[in-house]
């Protein structure tokens, strides 16, 4: 769709799809992936904090691979599989095991890091990144939660990473 | 953010003749030029998407027991590669210790080498004085707040450092940085790619407009290497100092060969030459490993506020040494 014709474009007509759903929407091209979900399609479960990649509030997954949604345009996202925290849920809208795990641990305050912490905690379990709660921080840094729910994240982790 | 247009190159011929145009910018990642234009560091008229050329992110093995990593190989996929591990666990070690996982699973190998430098005053979003940003504007690090600064190759145009991890390691293991541009292309000496720091304004390295990285040639293999990175956090944190070692040890486990590279004090990886040419056949336990690993601190400069990296390099330094002379290759 935008690949091929090399026509550079200001305004771009492309299709983002997101758990599953295909959303053809019209945007500038300096558009994140970060604000086409909030402003464009209403996922406003995606954080934005720092909008700089420093805080990883704004963690989605592309292509199955964790990634800070205010780093990429979403021109750049078009044709990829975006899987949001509103995707984690079964057809049924039983909660992911990992949310369960961060309700059971109590592993927030404010809730504003948590969409964030849970999506890379999703990812992190899938890598195999858990086998230690040493490793389970080094790989869960790129989420920082200033209530400083640290100690609990990294037992919500441990706990589904078991599950 | 100024506004730009876009597009997706398909195949690298098409990305090298649009990227001739000037203000047209690469997209690989996008970790640092989103960044970039946000804090108007960069504004180019057009950005061109990179990220779907086939064949650029292959990680290879070559007939010297080397490897070839393709420039939009993603530092992820590089850092665990089997063959990145056991080959140049260093290059492993210092990509695992760079930003989070989530910037690792989009930052490519080739844009990492670009980075800019993180100086406070550079990044800043009000207007500070910055030679980098506004040529003739001045260097605000030069008599202020300059602890996080060099110690090695500075001028009064610019007192930063380079932030990346990977070209530490890279710079250590003596890599070529392979590029395509529409003349043909070129291999570049890791050791030569960065300009001093007195160099223009966005010309942090040799790259001309248009040329394209598209692979990191690292010949033969250091398995006796490490990355050691100091922070001031434990994760996510770029480096204080930070040292890439690879040692070849003979048959008497003397040292053979030292490559040492410093990150974090000096607008480019910084080899301690003097000190790899002192260590050469000593015992890693020698007490005149000291005195040779000092030898590549005689030409350090210190600025007002970080004399204490000398220090902190030299112990580092030594501590490599003892951590890579216990390893069996």
């Amino acid at each position: 769709m935008l690949t091929g014709r090399m026509k550079f474009r200001e305004q771009l007509d492309l299709t983002l799809k997101v758990n599953g759903r295909e959303h053809s929407i019209s945007l500038d091209a300096r558009v994140t992936l970060l604000d086409a979900l909030r402003e464009y399609l209403g996922l406003t479960g995606t954080k934005k904090g720092c909008n700089f990649g420093e805080c990883g509030a704004c963690t989605v997954h592309l292509d199955g691979r964790r990634v800070n949604a205010c780093l990429v345009l979403a021109a750049a996202a078009a044709g990829r599989e975006i899987t949001t925290i509103e995707g984690l849920a079964d057809e049924k809208g039983m909660q992911h095991p990992v949310q369960q795990a961060f309700v059971d641990q109590d592993a927030f305050q404010c809730g504003f890091c948590s969409p964030g912490q849970i999506m890379s905690a999703v990812a992190c379990i899938a890598e195999g990144h858990t086998r230690s709660d040493a490793e389970i921080r080094e790989w869960m840094s790129g989420n920082i939660c200033r209530c400083a729910a640290y100690p609990q994240i990294v037992a919500a982790v441990r706990q589904a990473a078991g599950d | 953010m100024q506004g730009f247009t876009y597009a997706r190159a398909a195949v690298v011929s098409e990305a090298l003749a649009a990227g001739r145009e000037p203000g047209t910018a690469f997209l690989a990642g996008g970790t640092e030029l989103l960044n970039w234009m946000r804090l108007e560091i960069a504004a180019p008229a057009r950005i061109l998407d990179i990220t779907h050329l086939s064949g650029l992110d292959a990680i290879e093995t070559l007939p010297d027991g080397g490897l070839r990593i393709g420039a939009l190989a993603r530092l992820n996929d590089v850092a665990l590669a089997p063959a990145v591990v056991a080959r140049v666990p260093v290059l492993s070690q210092a990509i695992l210790s760079a930003a989070s996982a989530q910037i690792r699973n989009l930052a490519t190998i080739g844009g990492n080498l670009l980075q800019k430098t993180r100086c406070p005053y550079f990044r800043a979003e009000e207007m500070l004085p910055c030679n980098k940003k506004r040529p003739g504007s001045g260097c605000a690090a030069r008599d202020g707040l300059n602890d996080r600064h060099a110690i090695f190759g500075w001028s009064d145009i610019c007192v930063a450092t380079h932030p990346s991890d990977p070209a530490v390691a890279l710079a250590a293991l003596d890599a070529a940085v392979i590029t395509a541009c529409g003349a043909g292309g070129r291999r570049i000496p890791i050791n030569e790619f960065y300009l001093p720091p007195d160099a223009g304004q966005d010309r942090n390295s040799v790259l001309e407009q248009g040329e394209l990285i598209t692979a990191i040639e690292i010949p033969g293999s250091a398995p006796c290497s490490i990355y050691i990175k100091i922070r001031e956090r434990e994760s996510y944190e770029y480096a204080t100092v930070s040292v890439a070692l690879a040692l070849d040890l003979d048959v008497w486990r003397r040292i053979a060969r030292a490559r040492v590279a410093l990150g974090s004090v000096a607008a480019r990886p910084w080899r301690l030459t003097a000190a790899e040419q002192a260590l050469a056949g000593l015992e890693p336990g020698a007490a005149a490993i000291t005195a040779a690993v000092e030898s590549g601190f005689a030409e350090a400069r210190p600025l007002a506020h970080n004399a204490y990296k000398i220090a902190l390099g030299r112990n580092l330094v030594l501590r490599a040494i003892r951590l890579v002379a216990e390893m069996t290759p």
